[in-house]
């Protein structure tokens, strides 16, 4: 038979787990301070469906947070007040009909709560706001729809976004075409739509909301409305092969005089360069002649 | 008498034959060609060590890569190499197999009965298991999988990896597949036909009644992947489009296959580990377990669920809203029998008189732990949430939060519980407790920052980030606590080492436990028990210590005889 350990072995393990867990708790956050105060919560830009979804991550961790001190407060408590080494029976007790009935109906009436948060704030982060009052680009024809409605007016920018291993290109109603650098104004719904010429790649701009996958043969979609001008940078976030982790791209939100500027000065550009290429293949069929 | 004639008899070797004695063979053709189920419960145990050691190295050589922005120590290959790897074996070869391991050693004791149903193919199975991981680790030599565990068409498909490392894969997890398989039919067999006389559904050990249930998932799921499995090899071999959408295929259909099998493999994992600590924690608060009913319907509730929660992995895909509110309704679900088997440790606890073993503090570690890998499970099911959260940082640190800091702990603690039964000796204390408090805090000063990098834009699997992206800190915290780790476990391993010969003895029965197992010697003999003992209520071992005070309290009571004057 083991030897029963003496209380004051259990009190000193008691404080060293006490010990250990403040210490792991500041080292993470004094880490966490160093690197911002953002650190408990994601990534929230200008724009209404990354700080609906900010705004739902810490209703769900105060939630959270509640849960586990509960658990943690019963669980210490019983370690330090049931530790042995007394002169105490332990109670024989196998179960108790009312106290297990009230915690399965607790975890019950948390998800009910869960689902009924989700159901209010969803709207805003998945529907499309209506496009602010500069109007400065009309979607192309239909919107494509895998459940994300159409913004209200119908009015948005609609960007093609297409992942290939290592790149995001971005294609404009107008036709232009952009790599990494995805440009668009301020305060006007942009609806993405996202395919992928090769494997599978996840459209991700952290302050600009979540990530959708591109799935070969698939459409996806997902918006963003950004009233405030700023770069935001991001990355793919599926395994896409090697050089996955330098598949970066960035969003640059500016003032819709300047977008228009930027892209009639795309435009002409690439319609130039096919110029330049048709001639040039002419003189060389010429050339082989 | 010692006259040399008799000497010389005595010298002589004699030719006896018996019925049924084995020749005597070398020890270690005895050990590969064993069908003893304790036996094959150390094969596996060695061989899952053996995994988990190579998997950590693979994961603290990644660590070492992001511990410092933009580093060059590994190329980005090779970094992909690793986490495939790494996944692939933590979950094949050590988390669903070290079940086995403790499942094969301790359910035919538990539930009295002499060896597994089918022993020569239990035997088999841990061939097979070896066969997998020879496999896997020989792609060292020729091209390593770099898909990762989860080998997403159409990046694992001949078009984009068309070396074989994905068909050596396919082949491994085809084996370890078997291996499994084969491994749960034989407890499925086991656990109904062979209990000992009195042992009902209703007195099964808790431990017995989660390997049950992981044998159950195990052959619904694993035989899916299987074809799964098969369904890749053909595309990548035989021109087959399954996950070929310019061909009429879905890349999509490979997703939703994996995790019918991955989700409910997490389960698999889960479960065994709570039926540890539904076994640990009663023997050392010295009070039976709370809810047993209730244990073994969140069990099966458990196992219920997790099949038809797969596609909360792939809510950032295109899917309809429908599908999301299905899937993170019934994802939230699972919280609920979690939920009642938490706090029925909790109530098992209570009222107790706790004594702090070294598997005690292990199992309060891991539901500490896991009640937060949970939480940040929740999180993670509320799919808005999980489109800014999914394959990120935090994904991960959820992920290690159940499996690491939730199940290995209860793995660690359950091999500190039955050390004493497998080996006869205890393992050192005081270096038990150290591995404990590093294990403690090295797991969470690995995986808490983490939630944070992912929190602040960093994907999983991405082999570098750059200085300014504010990632550094968590990085390195996480580097630091990982190696930490890596120390706990060296210094488990040694301490196992240094017990299997200089222990203190354990007896039959050390820590005045509940179940069959401790009923026998330490270690076992090969017929586990002289006689089958009959079972009479959840804790029998309680019940012969009663039986056995009572009669001591008879004899004692008895008065001595007294002497007759010799006439």
């Amino acid at each position: 038979m083991r030897p029963r350990k003496n209380s004051g072995s259990t009190a000193r393990a008691l404080a060293a787990l006490a010990l250990s867990a403040v210490s792991a708790l500041a080292l993470s956050l004094v880490f966490a301070s160093v690197a911002g105060a953002d650190a408990i919560s994601p990534e929230a830009g200008p724009t209404q469906n990354a700080q609906d979804t900010d705004a739902l991550f810490k209703i769900m961790l105060a939630m959270a947070a509640i849960v586990v001190a509960i658990v943690w407060a019963i669980l210490f408590y019983s370690l330090f007040r049931f530790r042995g080494g007394r002169d105490r029976e332990a109670a024989q007790i196998r179960g108790n009909s009312a106290l297990e009935l009230g915690w399965t109906i607790a975890p019950v009436v948390i998800v009910i709560a869960i689902i009924a948060i989700v159901l209010v704030m969803l709207p805003d982060i998945k529907n499309p706001a209506a496009s602010g009052p500069d109007e400065v680009a009309q979607a192309r024809g239909q919107l494509a729809s895998v459940g994300q409605p159409p913004p209200p007016g119908g009015n948005a920018l609609e960007i093609d976004v297409s992942g290939q291993q290592f790149i995001w290109r971005f294609e404009y109603p107008n036709g232009a075409v952009s790599f990494h650098d995805m440009v668009v104004p301020k305060d006007e719904t942009v609806v993405l739509k996202i395919s992928t010429t090769d494997v599978a790649h996840s459209w991700w701009i952290p302050k600009l909301g979540g990530k959708f996958d591109a799935l070969p043969g698939l459409d996806n979609e997902t918006w963003f409305k950004a009233t405030e001008t700023g770069s935001f940078s991001g990355q793919c976030a599926e395994l896409c092969g090697a050089n996955h982790a330098f598949m970066t791209a960035r969003v640059q939100v500016v003032e819709p005089d300047q977008y228009r500027q930027w892209l009639e000065q795309l435009k002409s550009d690439i319609d130039q360069a096919r110029t330049e290429q048709q001639r040039q293949s002419k003189q060389f069929a010429k050339e082989d002649v | 008498m010692a006259t040399p004639e008799y000497v010389a008899r005595l010298r002589r070797r004699p030719e006896i034959l018996t019925d049924g004695f084995p020749r005597r063979r070398p020890k270690w053709i005895e050990w590969v060609t064993t069908t003893d189920h304790k036996k094959i419960g150390i094969l596996y145990l060695f061989t899952c060590a053996f995994f988990f050691l190579v998997g950590g190295v693979e994961a603290l050589l990644m660590r070492i890569q992001l511990g410092a922005p933009d580093n060059t120590f590994l190329d980005p290959t090779t970094y992909n190499q690793l986490f495939t790897l790494h996944g692939t074996t933590m979950v094949f070869m050590v988390v669903v197999p070290i079940a086995a391991a403790f499942g094969n050693y301790m359910v035919p004791l538990m539930i009295g009965a002499r060896d597994m149903a089918f022993p020569r193919l239990n035997m088999l199975s841990w061939w097979l298991l070896v066969a997998g991981g020879v496999v896997l680790y020989a792609t060292l030599f020729f091209t390593v999988p770099e898909a990762g565990w989860t080998s997403y068409a159409p990046l694992s498909s001949d078009t984009f990896l068309p070396s074989h490392g994905i068909d050596a894969w396919i082949l491994a997890l085809h084996l370890v597949g078997l291996s499994s398989i084969l491994g749960s039919i034989n407890f499925i067999a086991t656990i109904h036909n062979m209990r000992a006389p009195g042992m009902s559904w209703s007195r099964l050990p808790l431990f017995c009644w989660t390997i049950l249930v992981y044998s159950y998932l195990i052959v619904i799921v694993i035989a899916s992947f299987t074809a799964t499995l098969a369904m890749l090899l053909i595309d990548r071999n035989f021109n087959g489009t399954f996950f070929n959408a310019d061909a009429g295929g879905s890349a999509l259909l490979w997703q939703h296959l994996f995790w019918f099998m991955g989700h409910p493999e997490v389960y698999i994992m889960a479960l065994p580990g709570f039926g540890m600590v539904s076994e640990i924690i009663p023997v050392f608060a010295r009070k039976p377990i709370f809810g047993y009913k209730a244990m073994v319907t969140s069990i099966g509730a458990i196992a219920f669920l997790s099949v038809l929660v797969w596609a909360h992995h792939m809510f950032s895909t295109p899917i309809g809203i429908g599908v999301l509110g299905y899937f993170m309704i019934a994802s939230l679900l699972i919280a609920i029998p979690t939920g009642i088997k938490i706090f029925n440790w909790l109530a098992t606890l209570w009222r107790g008189n706790i004594e702090f073993t070294i598997p005690l503090l292990f199992c309060v570690g891991m539901i500490a732990q896991f009640v937060v890998g949970g939480a940040t499970g929740v999180m993670l099911a509320v799919f808005p949430l999980d489109w800014q959260l999914t394959d990120t940082y935090f994904v991960v640190a959820h992920m290690h939060h159940v499996l690491f800091g939730g199940i290995f702990f209860a793995i660690v603690g359950a091999f500190y519980y039955w050390f004493p039964k497998m080996t006869g000796r205890f393992m050192s204390d005081t270096w038990g407790k150290v591995s404990f408090w590093t294990m403690l805090v090295g797991f969470n000063v690995t995986f808490i920052p983490l939630y944070s990098a992912g929190l602040s834009g960093m994907p999983r699997r991405v082999v570098e980030y750059s200085a300014s992206s504010g990632l550094h800190d968590y990085n390195l915290a996480s580097t630091i606590g990982s190696f930490l780790l890596g120390l706990s476990t060296l210094i488990t391993v040694v301490n196992a080492i240094w017990s299997l010969r200089n222990g203190r003895k354990a007896g039959p029965d050390p820590w005045r436990a509940n179940t069959l197992e401790w009923f026998t010697t330490s270690p076992p003999p090969q017929h586990n028990f002289d006689v089958i003992p009959i079972v009479r209520s959840a804790e029998p071992m309680k019940d012969f210590r009663r039986r056995a005070r009572q009669l001591e309290a008879e004899i004692d009571a008895t008065p001595p005889p007294v002497k007759e004057p010799v006439p």
